[in-house]
């Protein structure tokens, strides 16, 4: 009982969610909002105290106290997102959909936590298909707009494709290892040509998921079509999630070819931060600027596992924890704008400081912390990842990373020039976010600062993490 | 009923279909089609997972464990998928993905 509690915690909020939508009369709808809200705390804190560690149904689920710290670092992730879609819910209509969407989210969420205390690839490939599926449901969410079905059918295709591919090469590892457990493959994974070939389908299943260069083009027609909430629960929440389960995969089950994927996380890492960089320069639309930026974001935390060492597996965590408040306090903003207005352009936030100077600031702080500006815990994040794989001996590597972070502030940089430099006839106009809306970029905010300067939480993370050696 | 087939015909049969389902899935131009052709992806699968099961491995039954759970996610995949291509007809009263082409760059 105790070993799975997220995951049950988790399944008892959605029951109850169902049942409130059972029984709530219809014009009483939006309390749901509240109680969703209040429920997912009650489970995050609930998943803060210290459980049991240990197997089970035979070795197909595991826990250990680093994956339960995953798992919390995703719950705090989607009670953002949720604070943040409530004033987009509170649509006319989005109304009667409310506990709709909370229970598609949260589903994804167990999916998420299930595959990444999976022991078994047959319990991962059931939690990433349960993470997967709803999302694409989520992405076709508002249903009279053309735009957000284009990004459901692109999202679904790209990742039952991509989810094909994985299990081919999964079928490969078991012809040739003869076991689907983790524990048994890994001993067994010695990298004979077939083993290697069913890695590189595997890899390139998962790199569909963390939206990496070569399988990367879904991302920014999604990312734009879909509810901007539910971008930024993909972006971050949802590559979050398969990253973690990319580093414990490739730290265990094939430590034994760790020469062979680090030549080919190499490649991969400088193809998609360059292009993510390069395609993001040149984006108008902020949903398509921070889908490019997310992409490079992703180059980034592949610089952590290359490093194959502990500080490494910590860094990499350490990173999606900055992530996901920063790229939530960027997407929070776009989303109220967008909710408001309908403005999603660069051109329309000229002069943004001047109405509603608050976002403008909220704003500016996320991109700076994207961005690796030293205040800001991004730059934290992003210094001991390059501080990761310098240690490992790759110079260059971090050399060309570094060049890129320069080539990304420029873009970024141009974002807080229309807000804060350019005017415009029409900016938008003033208006007055509501609770949660600031409720949810106060929580960003303070993320924001409290991960950069609390030394603590890396050293808690580097207390659970392992490498390589 | 396969007594005496050697494991790699099973192999050229699956990874065959494999092929023929990537590059239907790339080359069709009807979203039903490439449903049926992300289809034949999975089931590709699922012949290599029954057939290392039945000829390498035949004390355990974990290659046939993992096909029953691949139908059964395939099933909810095309529900989900065929769900999204019904909102795209009403929207467009098409379904040539071609005509998908509101976001490019």
């Amino acid at each position: 009982m105790l070993i799975m509690r997220h995951e049950l915690l988790l399944i008892a909020i959605t029951v109850i969610l169902l049942l409130v939508e059972i029984f709530l009369p219809g014009d009483k709808k939006s309390r749901v909002i509240t109680l969703a809200i209040l429920l997912m705390t009650a489970v995050l804190i609930l998943g803060f105290v210290p459980g049991p560690s240990g197997t089970l149904f035979g070795g197909m689920y595991q826990t250990t106290a680093l994956i339960s710290m995953l798992k919390n670092i995703l719950n705090i992730g989607a009670l953002i997102v949720m604070i943040q879609s409530a004033d987009w819910l509170r649509k006319p209509e989005n109304k009667e959909k409310i506990s709709e969407y909370y229970i598609l989210l949260l589903s994804t969420l167990i999916g998420m936590q299930y595959m990444l205390s999976s022991g078994d690839f047959l319990m991962f490939y059931l939690g990433l298909e349960l993470a997967t599926i709803p999302l694409a449901a989520l992405a076709a969410f508002e249903r009279f707009k053309e735009k957000s079905a284009e990004a459901g059918v692109k999202f679904i295709f790209s990742s039952a494709l991509s989810s094909g591919i994985l299990l081919y090469g999964l079928s490969m590892i078991y012809g040739t290892t003869g076991t689907l457990y983790f524990a048994e493959v890994g001993p067994a994974f010695t990298g004979t040509p077939l083993q290697v070939l069913g890695f590189i389908f595997f890899f390139a299943g998962m790199a569909f998921k963390i939206s990496l260069v070569p399988f990367h083009l879904w991302t920014a027609d999604v990312y734009e079509g879909a509810p901007v909430n539910i971008s930024s629960y993909l972006s971050v929440v949802s590559k979050g999630a398969a990253a973690f389960i990319l580093t414990i995969l490739l730290f265990t089950v094939f430590s034994k070819i760790a020469l062979m994927w680090s030549n080919v996380l190499y490649i991969i890492i400088i193809l998609t931060i360059t292009m993510g960089n390069l395609f993001a320069i040149r984006q108008q639309n902020l949903k398509r600027f921070l889908a490019f930026s997310s992409i490079a974001q992703a180059g980034f935390i592949l610089l952590g596992i290359i490093g194959q060492s502990q500080y490494g597996m910590t860094t990499v965590i350490y990173f999606v924890l900055v992530y996901i408040f920063s790229n939530l306090g960027a997407f929070g903003v776009v989303s109220i704008i967008s909710n408001r207005t309908g403005c999603e352009t660069i051109n329309d936030y000229d002069g943004l400081y001047r109405t509603n100077p608050r976002l403008a600031m909220m704003m500016m702080l996320s991109l700076f912390s994207l961005a690796g500006i030293p205040p800001v815990a991004g730059f934290f994040g992003k210094f001991f990842l390059f501080a990761a794989a310098a240690n490992h001996g790759l110079y260059i590597l971090v050399l060309i990373a570094i060049i890129n972070t320069i080539i990304s502030l420029y873009y970024y940089l141009l974002v807080i020039k229309a807000m804060f430099l350019n005017r415009s006839d029409r900016p938008i106009p003033k208006f007055k976010s509501d609770f949660y809306t600031s409720l949810g970029l106060i929580l960003c905010l303070a993320g924001i600062f409290a991960v950069g300067i609390a030394s603590t939480i890396f050293e808690a993370i580097n207390g659970l993490s392992f490498g390589l050696y | 009923m396969f007594e005496g087939v050697p494991v790699h015909w099973f192999l050229v049969l699956a990874t065959t279909m494999f092929f023929i389902g990537i590059y239907g899935f790339l080359v069709r131009k009807n979203l039903i089609t490439m449903l049926m052709s992300l289809e034949l992806i999975l089931n590709s699968v699922c012949i290599n997972f029954v057939a290392f099961n039945k000829i390498l491995f035949p004390e355990h039954l974990e290659g046939m464990f993992f096909t029953l759970f691949i139908i059964a996610v395939a099933a909810a995949e095309a529900s989900v998928a065929i769900a999204i291509i019904i909102n795209i007809y009403r929207r467009l009263v098409n379904i040539d993905v071609e005509k998908m082409n509101e976001m490019k760059y």
